[in-house]
């Protein structure tokens, strides 16, 4: 199990969500164990002795999340509220506290999957696995980055001065990596064999989480081969996917894709409308951050814009950002699902966006087109995304 | 009060008589409702026989039942169990919690026996018992129509009349709490039926908060591929695992000799929807409508039906399936229950399939005609000469998911309290659904206290009376909120985990109490010796004994048993048992007697 926990901590670095070597990681079965010894663990484990719990992982947050989340929690009055979609459905809401002592942790913990220390990182817990911790933590790093540049932006939209987010603004911009420009060689297809397919998702997989396109390490892939939907398993990650791939005929002769991606109906109702051969679902946060901003003064439907929205929408009015539509939907095949909204949307376009959620994409044969597509939108939505506060006075 | 009514009916069969039982808030917030509250009254009578007059049945909602939290709306009947011997606790859908609660009622605690078949009448705060010896030897149809019952109804079959040990009670006509045999404890109470109807409405605390919180867990529940997915149960009904089950070698073929079984794509859900033009039927209070309903009107097998009465008999016959099926139901048997035992007929006996035999045998539980079926896969093994091809873990039947595919879920079946049965720990959710995260299910890492942690949170969620299904997407952390909203109780949270484990210790000091132990959690040896599937992808082999053990050792030691899995003295001290504790061990040592446990009504 150590060694498990060293994964999920090495994961965390290389997601630039820390300092290598940073995270700790406790399992307990019938004995507790950590990744590594730190100061923290007296209260780590009487955390674990206070909760029906079996995995905890501390989070202490590299740059530029530390400036992110440490400004929001400052501001949070007890919770941090995102409106992003990974969040608004699964974490509900991100609990702040200011004392890292047991007892504090383990009261916030008992209601929701994580909790953030201000000014020390993010505390999460698993009851199955330290995975569910890993995907936690990684989550409140993503809505709160998308949270925090997306509030930004609708600060300046109204015009309002804010001195003090204004210098957190210019600091965590001055830390952010710089853009991934180049993409790496990707498979054309088409694909004879299932193999060849398999490999190509693989590849699409890892260049997806490699260059950064993902939230935690989630998103998703699917590949028709002769009616025969190869697609990713839900929760897998993307630069894991040998072995968690399921095979879904587009017949509907077999429930086998139980276990697919939650969008499995999604992508068969593009394959079915568009023709796509293939398709890739990221969380590229500019695409992201830019799809929940909105010049609609005075909306009646702003607070549930992510499912009422009815105005046509693009993430931008120039170059590739006028071709890619922005559309509500939730997760899933709900009544408010993207089902229900995306599949129209990617007609006759190469991705859409799915408002505070994600970029799909499609290729007509092999991944070289969607990944292309996911990498140039993400990169035109960072620059017109500064473009943007820069016009509204920066 | 909000939440609960704050009133639990309590009826004497010997003496005809009923009262009103009023336990206080304290009681109520302690075990919450369901499986809790039925514990806290079968705890002081569980050592008697199960056919006892004072042995209780016990009918209970929970205080999220009758309110729109979703899912919320099922009822709970718990009894020391004819076929196990152990305490037993069964869930059903249908209207029947929900109307309950309407009535005015928590739950309802039966005892004594009638000198003749009754029913039992539950309208708007009032009740009658009613004669129903005219309503004997009726099966479910005929019992429906000659009810003329506009509310909800639990009634048994002839099979409870003719003594089989798997006899369920059926609910609103196409529920029922199914396993365990708990029919039989009717039967001999010589109660046939309980009908419910109420006007009143679950008083809320805080409307807001409930709706906020039902919006979370449906916004979840719409996100779970399981649940909502194309080929997830809205759309299939549970009978949607049953190609995930052959894909991943987990279906138990010919009394669980083999785990895959190569006509299942033939007799899969979107073949039994094609063939039966099959239509979703849900629970009240459900969005979810995971039964199906023939175009005739039959009542569609769900998983664990439609797999044993296909790929544990070794029959390629959607007709015969359904036909047993509703058979089962007409009866009032377990459909599981009754396909293990056929199966562990026909390997002992050497016969072939044969549907028109099995029909014929399910026919005669019915009847009487079957003594040797009627006492279930264990006694029938027995008296054979063979116990070891019962596929039963303390004499319940396994049902359709075979523990040589997950590790998690062998040790989950091994130890539930309830015997073959893995639902109170879910563990399917995450070693082949992959929620809330995937784990390794040829592993027992981290699995005991894996199982221990979902056993405690499934003990809640019993006792809210919450449809298990939910808990593939949603957990305790949303449904504590809805707990909060409807009772107007803070720190749910905390109330459930203390809750939880003191509900399922319990558990573990009546079973003790009734001389189970670590023999007795145990899987059938078949499990731990021949593979399920070899020469297919993937090959499943039989399950290695020592990690076995050992996973069961670590389980013991995270509950807090000795390693004969046996309730200690520190464990039922620390969980405030004592009181039960004594029950288990009255010769125990000097300071047991002291303390107790609080809130007794």
């Amino acid at each position: 199990m150590l060694e498990e926990l060293e994964i999920y901590a090495r994961k965390l670095a290389a997601a630039g969500l820390c300092e290598p070597g940073a995270p700790v990681l406790g399992f307990l079965d019938d004995r507790l164990a950590f990744n590594r010894e730190t100061p923290e663990n007296a209260v780590l484990a009487g955390v674990f002795g206070r909760m029906g719990i079996n995995s905890l992982l501390w989070l202490p947050l590299g740059e530029p999340y530390a400036t992110i989340v440490d400004f929001l929690a400052g501001r949070s009055g007890g919770a941090i509220l995102p409106r992003d979609c990974e969040t608004r459905t699964f974490l509900h809401d991100l609990p702040v506290v200011d004392s890292f002592d047991a007892a504090t942790l383990a009261e916030a913990l008992s209601r929701r999957k994580s909790v953030i220390v201000r000014g020390r990182g993010v505390l999460a817990h698993g009851a199955v696995s330290p995975e569910q911790a890993f995907v936690s933590a990684s989550s409140v790093c993503f809505a709160c980055f998308v949270k925090f540049f997306s509030d930004y932006l609708a600060l300046k939209r109204e015009g309002r001065s804010d001195p003090a987010y204004e210098a957190a603004f210019h600091t965590a911009k001055s830390l952010l990596a710089p853009p991934r420009t180049v993409a790496p060689e990707l498979a054309e297809g088409p694909f004879e064999t299932r193999e060849q397919a398999l490999a190509a998702m693989d590849a699409a997989g890892k260049a997806t989480v490699g260059l950064g396109l993902v939230d935690s390490f989630f998103g998703n892939i699917s590949c028709n081969l002769d009616g025969v939907l190869l697609i990713s398993q839900t929760g897998s990650s993307l630069d894991e996917l040998p072995d968690c791939v399921d095979p879904c005929p587009l017949d509907g002769s077999s429930c086998a894709g139980l276990t697919a991606s939650s969008e499995l109906t999604a992508h068969q109702a593009i394959v079915a409308l568009t023709g796509a051969g293939v398709i890739l679902h990221g969380h590229p946060r500019f695409a992201v951050i830019l799809s929940m901003d909105c010049d609609a003064a005075g909306c009646p439907d702003s607070a549930r814009c992510h499912v009422d929205c009815s105005r046509p929408r693009f993430l931008g009015e120039r170059g590739i950002l006028a071709e890619i539509p922005v559309v509500p939907g939730e997760v899933g095949t709900g009544p408010r699902g993207l089902v229900n909204t995306l599949p129209p949307a990617m007609l006759g376009r190469r991705g859409a966006v799915v408002l505070g959620h994600g970029l799909f994409a499609t290729g007509r044969t092999g991944f070289r087109e969607a990944f292309d597509t996911l990498l140039t939108v993400e990169n035109a939505c960072r620059e017109e995304y500064f473009r943007r506060v820069e016009s509204f006075g920066g | 009060m909000n939440g609960w009514t704050g009133k639990i009916l309590r009826v004497d069969l010997t003496r005809g008589t009923t009262s009103v039982e009023t336990p206080g808030p304290e009681l109520l917030r302690q075990w919450i409702g369901g499986r809790g509250l039925a514990g806290h009254y079968l705890d002081p009578f569980i050592h008697l026989p199960w056919d006892h007059p004072d042995m209780p049945l016990c009918l209970f909602a929970g205080p999220l039942t009758g309110t729109v939290a979703p899912s919320a709306g099922r009822a709970c009947l718990a009894s020391r169990s004819p076929l196990t011997g152990g305490f037993f606790d069964a869930q059903a859908g249908g209207r029947l919690g929900a109307q309950l609660k309407k009535a005015g009622f928590d739950g309802v605690v039966l005892t004594g026996r009638a000198d003749k078949p009754v029913g039992l009448k539950i309208v708007d705060g009032g009740c009658a018992l009613e004669d129903a010896s005219g309503l004997t030897g009726l099966n479910r149809s005929r019992l429906l129509t000659a009810l003329r019952w506009d509310g909800a109804v639990a009634a048994t079959g002839p099979a409870a009349e003719h003594g089989a040990r798997m006899a369920s009670v059926w609910v609103d006509g196409r529920h029922g709490f199914q396993r365990g045999g708990l029919g039989l404890g009717w039967a001999a109470k010589n109660l046939k039926y309980v009908a419910v109807k109420g006007t009143g409405r679950v008083a809320v605390a805080d409307p807001a908060g409930l709706k906020a919180a039902r919006e979370d867990i449906l916004r979840l529940t719409a996100a779970s591929p399981y649940l909502s997915g194309g080929h997830g149960l809205s759309r299939f009904g549970s009978c949607a695992l049953y190609d995930l089950m052959d894909a991943r070698s987990m279906m138990p073929t010919r009394n669980f000799r083999a785990s895959r079984f190569a006509p299942a794509p033939q007799c899969n859900a979107v073949q039994l929807a094609r063939r039966f033009e099959s239509a979703p039927h849900g629970c009240r209070g459900c969005h979810i409508r995971c039964g199906r309903v023939a175009a005739d009107g039959r009542t569609l097998p769900d998983l664990d039906a439609l797999s044993h009465f296909t790929a544990l008999l070794d029959v390629a016959d959607l007709d015969f399936a359904v036909q047993a099926n509703a058979l089962c139901l007409e009866l009032g048997l377990d459909p599981v229950s009754t396909a293990s035992t056929l199966a562990c007929e026909a390997e002992l006996n050497g016969a072939g399939p044969d549907p028109a035999r099995f029909l014929a045998a399910i026919g005669d539980l019915g009847s009487g005609g079957r003594p040797d079926l009627a006492q279930g896969a264990a006694a029938l093994a027995s008296s054979l000469g063979h116990p070891e091809s019962a596929m039963t873990v303390k004499g319940l039947e396994l049902p359709a998911q075979d523990p040589r595919g997950a590790y998690g879920l062998a040790l989950a079946s091994a130890v539930s309290p309830r015997g073959g049965c893995h639902l109170g720990a879910l563990p399917m959710s995450h070693e082949v659904l992959r929620k809330p995260v995937a784990t390794d299910r040829f592993s027992f890492l981290g699995k005991a206290r894996i199982i221990a942690l979902a056993e405690n949170a499934g003990a809640v969620g019993d006792s809210l009376v919450i449809c298990r299904n939910l808990f593939y997407a949603a957990s305790l952390e949303e449904y504590g909120h809805a707990f909060e909203a409807v009772t107007g109780l803070g720190g749910a949270a905390e109330l459930f985990a203390r809750a939880g484990e003191r509900i399922r210790y319990r558990e573990c000091l009546m079973n003790a109490r009734l001389g189970f132990n670590a023999t007795d959690d145990d899987l059938p040896e078949r499990l731990f010796v021949a593979p399920g599937a070899v020469g297919t992808e993937p090959g499943v082999r039989p399950i290695p004994r020592e990690a076995f053990l050992e996973a069961r050792g670590r389980y013991y030691a995270v509950r807090g048993l000795d390693a004969q899995g046996l309730p200690t003295l520190e464990k039922a001290r620390e969980l405030d048992l004592l009181e039960s504790y004594r029950r288990f061990k009255p010769e125990g040592p000097a300071g047991v007697a002291e303390g107790g446990e609080g809130g007794h009504a």
